[in-house]
């Protein structure tokens, strides 16, 4: 499923206009990358949560030439499974 | 940041509807995505990032408490991959 799928399938659902059903998913996900930017984690009962993992700076190897490269720290989004989530898709 | 923050949200940058129309939004957004990743459907939400159903292997693991060897069973798992604008996004 893509974004423009959610949307269609959003707005059938709630029975909106296509315009408002993609303005509203748009500032669902929107919310979600704002809030780990101001370092919050984020809980969805049901679904799962996401919160920032921290990747120490390493050296890494360009490929091509065999040549070490400081590979910086950085900041990477993580999400974990809620349990529902994890029991639905092991049912059966 | 919980689904009644994003409500929230939603209902401040929309207009249109109410909190509680907002709140039901939410809510079905991430009903329908658990729906399709409990079919085994990947979501790919452009600009956030693709939820995808993983098969893990059988393999062989300890009970953390007693140290106990044990056999983990196959099961699938949810796995999140950011989107190429998500990951450097928490870094500025």
């Amino acid at each position: 499923m893509t974004k423009a799928e959610l949307v269609d399938e959003i707005a059938q659902k709630a029975d909106l206009t296509r315009k408002h059903s993609e303005v509203i998913v748009d500032a669902v996900f929107s919310s979600i990358v704002e809030a780990l930017q101001g370092g919050d984690k984020i809980e969805l009962r049901g679904f799962g949560s996401f919160r920032v993992r921290h990747r120490a700076s390493r050296t890494g190897r360009n490929p091509k030439t065999g040549e070490g490269v400081l590979v910086p720290a950085k900041k990477v989004p993580y999400f974990k499974p809620g349990k529902e989530l994890r029991e639905l898709i092991n049912r059966g | 940041m919980t689904k009644a923050d994003i409500a929230r949200i939603v209902y401040e940058r929309h207009g249109g509807i109410s909190n509680r129309e907002a709140a039901r939004l939410v809510e079905i957004i991430f009903e329908s995505i658990k729906r399709h990743l409990g079919d085994g459907d990947k979501v790919q939400i452009t600009g956030f990032g693709t939820f995808l159903v993983r098969q893990k292997r059988e393999r062989r693991g300890r009970n953390p408490q007693t140290g106990e060897e044990m056999l983990i069973k196959p099961r699938s798992s949810v796995v999140f991959r950011p989107s190429k604008l998500f990951t450097p996004a928490l870094s500025e």
